[in-house]
């Protein structure tokens, strides 16, 4: 790694410049068009223009409704199951190199997982009722 | 082949224990799902911690550093002088908790398993010489906590605590991450040995960028130790959160802490002294006046309890920052030593609660002295311990951290100390006196059991203990830690 | 050596046994855990001893309590002579007060508490006086004070047990407050706490002064008078005897083993224990002079009128205490120690004795309900009739030889020695009389107490009356070992033994002026037993008149002096005022109240504003911690 500075104390990380200049460009550009909109649309609202827009029916009540929290479990559940595929795709192409090690450590991961799954499963949560 | 990766099944050597400690867990949670008692669960999370302690102890770590996973993680002395602090807590939770869980209508199986992959956590960032591990364990620690929080789910107050703690310890872990992305960008490595090579090399102790990545990585770890002002979850989630759990997490997290905070202070920032120290002092005297006050004022014992242990974190901290070996090895001391009174104090409160009876306000301890006399004189022997009054071991902990600063030519913090350690004997004594000199016509039914009869004698003899004869685990942890 | 380190550590072990399982587990089977102890202990002891003789003083350092660059505090082990002998006194008499408790303990719901507070006690008494530093004879010292609160208050139920144990706790803080302060002081003047170590340099820190309030104080004059203060409080001398005859409620065993061979000698072992700084300091050897010869007749003189049998002993052990300090006052160091030793065995004889009838009387204590026991309980009698004869100074028996020491080394030292002898002579003629009041009120005459009492009274039982006996050999024998050479060339072997610890004492006086002291000393014992027994025998309505005639003395010696009375009104009282309106009205009402409610008045608005933070939103506190860091970056950067 490549790190340049010019006195003790005054180092200034040159690598990370083009990410700080991506993230003023990005940051002004949005910043400028919600000035820009601001300036220059015109304001003339109505209620119908107010309405909340949802797919051309009349909304019916509050939005913001409380989810069963089943919805949630399994959403976790989810989450949990897809990381588990995504990391088993690099480990399944890399698994050449990695040898007995590799195998052992992804077993140790499933075990994990698995435990979980049972776990779960015993408690019920894939039972809706 | 290996060598490209570097990581092979040796490394898994030096991680034995916190494999021992998390399939202890696992099985655990499979157990729960089979028994229906949680005795056998309680039982085996005990057995797997010796099991663990075992290990440890044959791995030898105390004598030969081992690094594994590509210098990411290390059991040394300071690291297994840690994890048998962390095995101490664990098991003397278990024993006063049984009972506890069940008055409380909260024995779920899963709170052992919790609390063995907390402490699991725990290990994790004893060990860890690499941010990214320290992080990892960091989580895995703090997760668990936050659940262990909000176990009792009918209990308004306990899921407050847990909701709070959550919150609040998912902002400082973002606190950590910015400081570590701000470390690695300066440095370019998150290894704690390599930062500290970088920082020499480019000598860059000066700048100001990582200057502020090291200032957000204390923050994180001052909220884990409860360091004023990032402590002001510790006395709703203290009071909130069951009181066993309570007391495993003042003691725990808190050891952790100081873990982390140690290692990557003396390893990676070892050549910032002067501005670390500099942060560290006005927190520890705010911690202390902040925890020391506001404590005067507490009738709930929990939360009198975790103002003390806010207080105590400051005592702690000044070996710290006495930013020599041997401060360290005071503070290490002394952590030791609040463990067993901590944990003590806790049994008693959770000795005082039974069907129908909450025992957690300050009146409740009137008379106890005359209904409970053993049950007094052991609350009295960690009360003096907590004060710091000779010769139970909470006076030799605060000796050595004082006389440490003495030594390194701060005795202004150790006389201001003293005089909050003054203030705090106050808020202790204050017990004493309810149990003591105050009647009380009520009847009073204390839970026993004897896992808690056993974590109580543990405690109090090791308070007593540690208190006349203090060499060994002195010298102990000096030769242990510091070679 | 080490094992010499079980001497104090099988009496712990034995209370951590009892304390833990006694309730549940071993209850009425304690004394099989006590026991074995004292006597492991007192075996040891006597293998301690003859290495002692042997001419081996054992000191050992058991280990670093605090070891931190220079600042070195060790925990240590010293047997020399004086320890020696201590340890005999207190495990023989320990051994017989256990075996003798026992019995009468015996159906107490707390039995298995007080033989582990027995062995707390003996624990720290041996800590005591086997410490070879101020720091472990400091901690012994508090834990003997500790102890006895619990061991006087022991039936806490009884009001008066209760506030007996307070005030002899209470009362003993006074003291100690200046032993400690004296403690501090020798630390301050020589680097150091150990014995060898402070008294290695004593000689040379003599004469120093230091500025004391103002006041130019020669400093080891200072060290030993705050030293002195501690044994003042500890061995009841006056002004702080006070707790003493209060703490009789204890059970008596307890005032047996506190009164004879522990708690109130340690304030003789101490000062002896310190003789080489005593004598850098003619003031402070005066003052324990007359502190000790005062004592003995002031509390001889209230002795002679008390109705309650264990009182009279109590004030009797006062008004011997004052023997002791009066001949450590002079120089005889070891005929201090040598009456300490006697002392013990005749006044445990004694109080275990008068346990014997309180017992066989159903806790009566009061000597106007007894009277004409002889016929009921003969060992009584007789042990009871040599513990007298012992403690009056009737030749052979053990008093006799320790006493006469004591007066003839008074009489040697100077014109305030011959007033010092003085005052001891008149004591041991009022002691004599009350010893022997008290036989003949509690055994001769008829009987006057209730005759539902006369029909249960009886003998008590061997495990009783067998220590009274062994102690009864003890008062009779205790006193061969130092028989002055008077009699028998080279006869005072005590006083050999303990010469290289305490000095030989200095003064020479011819045999006939020794012969006078020992006739006088013998004669006043016979006088006081004889105008006794005309009184209390022969003519009982004597001492009704006398007491009639003289009646404002009598009152002010039956109310002692009105010494709880005047410390009450001058001490008590206003205290005990202020404390309510200081304690009670302000500190309560306002500094705790005013915490409580927010802490308004004292902190202020500093701590108000810390409690409005802690709101409970959530919120609020992730704000505190980001001005936190805030504030932490700022301050750094600014500093820069």
């Amino acid at each position: 790694m490549c790190i340049k500075y010019a006195m003790p104390g005054t180092y200034i990380p040159i690598n990370y410049l083009p990410v700080a200049i991506i993230m003023l460009i990005s940051s002004l550009i949005g910043l400028g068009a919600l000035v820009v909109g601001l300036l220059v649309r015109p304001r003339r609202p109505y209620a119908q223009k107010l309405y909340p827009y949802e797919s051309g029916n009349p909304p019916i009540g509050d939005p913001r409704v409380p989810f069963n929290v089943k919805f949630y479990i399994v959403a976790m559940l989810f989450v949990v199951f897809d990381v588990e595929a995504v990391f088993l795709y690099p480990w399944a192409v890399a698994y050449g190199q990695l040898g007995i090690f590799g195998f052992v450590e992804m077993m140790l991961f499933i075990v994990v997982l698995l435990v979980g799954y049972i776990y779960v499963w015993k408690k019920g949560a894939f039972n809706w009722e | 082949m290996n060598t490209e990766v570097g990581i092979s099944l040796r490394d898994a050597i030096p991680f034995i224990p916190e494999l021992v400690i998390i399939c202890t867990g696992l099985i655990a949670m499979m157990l729960d799902l089979v028994v229906r008692k949680k005795g056998p669960v309680a039982a085996f999370v005990v057995f797997g911690t010796l099991v663990a302690g075992y290990a440890m102890c044959k791995l030898n770590g105390f004598n030969e550093p081992q690094s594994a996973f590509l210098n990411m993680f290390i059991l040394d002395g300071y690291a297994g002088f840690f994890k048998l602090i962390f095995f101490i807590n664990l098991i003397l939770t278990v024993c006063i908790s049984y009972r506890y869980m069940i008055i409380e209508k909260s024995s779920y199986g899963e709170y052992y398993s919790l609390l063995t992959f907390a402490t699991a956590g725990m290990m994790v960032m004893a060990s860890a010489t690499d941010l990214i591990t320290l992080y990892l364990g960091l989580e895995l620690m703090a997760l668990s906590t936050y659940i262990l929080a909000g176990l009792m789910r009918n209990d308004r107050r306990s899921n407050e605590a847990a909701l709070k703690y959550f919150f609040l310890g998912a902002f400082s872990s973002a606190f950590l991450l910015y400081g570590i992305s701000l470390t690695y960008g300066m440095t370019g490595t998150t290894n704690l040995n390599e930062i500290s090579a970088t920082i020499q090399n480019l000598n860059i102790a000066g700048n100001p960028i990582l200057f502020l990545g090291l200032i957000f990585i204390m923050t994180a770890f001052a909220f884990k130790i409860a360091l004023a002002p990032f402590h002001m979850w510790a006395p709703d989630v203290y009071e909130g959160a069951p009181t066993s759990v309570t007391a495993f997490m003042s003691v725990g997290p808190k050891a952790a802490g100081f873990a982390v905070l140690g290692r990557v202070l003396f390893e990676a920032f070892g050549s910032m002294q002067v501005q670390w120290t500099n942060i560290l002092i006005p927190l520890a005297l705010l911690t202390m006046a902040v925890g020391s006050i506001v404590a005067l004022s507490q009738t709930n014992i929990k939360r009198m309890l975790a103002y003390s242990s806010v207080a105590h974190a400051s005592y702690m901290l000044l070996g710290v920052i006495a930013g020599t070996p041997a401060g360290l090895v005071s503070t290490i001391n002394y952590l030791l030593i609040y463990t067993f009174m901590n944990i003590g104090a806790f049994a008693i409160v959770i000795l005082l609660r039974s069907e129908g009876f909450q025992g957690q306000d300050l009146d409740d301890y009137r008379g106890l002295a005359k209904s409970n006399p053993l049950a007094a004189a052991l609350m009295l022997v960690f009360m003096f311990s907590l004060t710091g009054i000779p010769p139970t071991a909470g006076f030799i902990g605060k000796f050595y951290v004082f006389m440490e600063l003495i030594n390194a030519d701060k005795t202004y913090l150790a006389v201001i100390a003293v005089a909050f350690s003054a203030i705090s004997a106050f808020f202790y004594l204050r017990v004493v006196m309810y149990m003591y000199m105050k009647d009380s016509d009520e009847p009073r039914t204390i839970s026993c059991s004897p896992s808690m009869n056993v974590a109580l004698a543990v405690t109090a003899l090791m308070v007593i203990v540690l208190g006349i004869y203090p060499e060994p685990v002195l010298n102990y942890v000096k030769t242990v830690v510091f070679g | 050596m080490i094992k010499y380190t079980l001497i104090p550590l099988l009496p712990l072990i034995a209370f951590v046994i009892n304390i833990l399982f006694g309730r549940n587990y071993i209850r009425d089977k304690a004394h099989w855990v006590a026991i074995p102890a004292i006597v492991g202990s007192l075996l040891l002891a006597i293998s301690a001893f003859f290495d002692v003789a042997g001419g081996n003083v054992i000191n050992i350092n058991v280990y670093d309590w605090i070891v931190s660059g220079d600042f070195n505090v060790s925990a240590g082990l010293m047997i020399d002579q004086l320890t020696a002998i201590m340890l005999l006194v207190v495990t023989i008499c320990g051994t017989l007060i256990f075996i003798y408790s026992v019995g009468y303990m015996h159906g107490d719901e707390g039995y298995y508490r007080f033989f582990a507070y027995l062995c707390l006690f003996i624990f720290s008494m041996l800590v005591l006086v086997m410490g070879n530093n101020f720091l472990v004879m400091y901690f012994g010292w508090e834990a003997v004070g500790l102890c006895s609160y619990f061991l006087i208050g022991f039936w806490f139920n009884k009001k008066s047990a209760g506030d007996a144990g307070k005030k002899a706790f209470i009362v003993n803080r006074f003291g100690d407050f200046g032993f400690g302060l004296g403690v501090i002081l020798i630390f301050l003047t020589f680097g150091t706490l150990d014995f060898v170590g402070v008294f290695g340099q004593a000689g040379s820190f003599a004469g120093q002064t230091i500025n004391f309030l103002g006041w130019e104080v020669d400093l080891v004059t200072l060290i030993c008078l705050l030293l002195f203060c501690g044994a003042v409080g500890k061995s009841a001398q006056l002004p702080l005897h006070v707790w003493l005859p209060d703490a009789m409620e204890g059970p008596t065993p307890v005032s047996a083993l506190i009164h004879a061979a522990t708690m109130v000698t340690a304030g003789v072992f101490m000062v002896a224990r310190c003789n080489p700084l005593f004598i850098e300091s003619p003031i402070a050897m005066n003052t324990v002079a007359i502190v000790g010869g005062v004592t003995a007749i002031f509390a001889a003189t209230i002795a002679l009128v008390q109705n309650d049998i264990k009182r009279v002993i109590a004030y009797s052990t006062v008004s011997q205490l004052g023997y002791m300090f009066l001949a450590l006052g002079v120089g005889a160091f070891s005929a201090g120690v040598f009456h300490l030793y006697t002392h013990a065995f005749f006044k445990a004889l004694l109080f275990l004795a008068s346990g014997s009838v309180i017992h066989a009387l159903h806790n009566e204590q009061d000597m106007r309900n007894m009277g004409g026991l002889k016929k009921y309980m003969p060992i009584t009698y007789a042990v009871f009739i040599i513990g007298t004869l012992s403690i009056t100074g009737i030749f052979p028996f053990a008093g006799f030889f320790s006493k006469d020491e004591i007066l003839w080394r008074a009489f040697l030292a100077g014109d305030m020695g011959k007033f010092l002898w003085l005052l001891g002579t008149i004591a041991a003629l009022l002691t004599s009389f009350y010893s022997w009041r008290l036989i003949f009120m509690t055994f001769h005459g008829d009987f006057r107490g209730t005759s539902e009492q006369e029909h249960h009274l009886h003998e008590s039982p061997k495990v009783i009356t067998v220590p009274l006996m062994i102690l009864a050999v003890g008062a009779v024998a205790a006193g061969w070992v130092g028989i002055p050479p008077l009699f028998m060339e080279h006869g005072d072997k005590i006083g050999e033994f303990l010469a290289p610890v305490l000095g030989h004492p200095s003064g020479h006086g011819t045999h006939a002026q020794e012969w006078f002291v020992v006739g006088i000393s013998s004669l006043v014992a016979v006088l006081g037993g004889i105008v006794a027994y005309v009184m209390y025998v022969k003519k009982t309505d004597i001492a009704g008149k006398i007491a009639s005639a003289f009646k404002p003395v009598h009152a002010l010696l039956y109310n002692k002096y009105y010494v709880d009375e005047l410390y009450d009104t001058t001490l008590i009282q206003p205290v005990m005022k202020a404390s309510d309106k200081v304690i009670l009205g302000f500190i309560d009402k306002t500094i705790i109240e005013g915490i409580v409610n927010g802490i308004p008045n004292v902190i202020g608005v500093f701590s108000r504003k810390l409690r409005t933070i802690q709101t409970g939103v959530f919120g609020s506190y992730g704000l505190a911690m980001t001005v936190g860091a805030l504030c932490i970056i700022g301050y750094l950067f600014f500093q820069r």
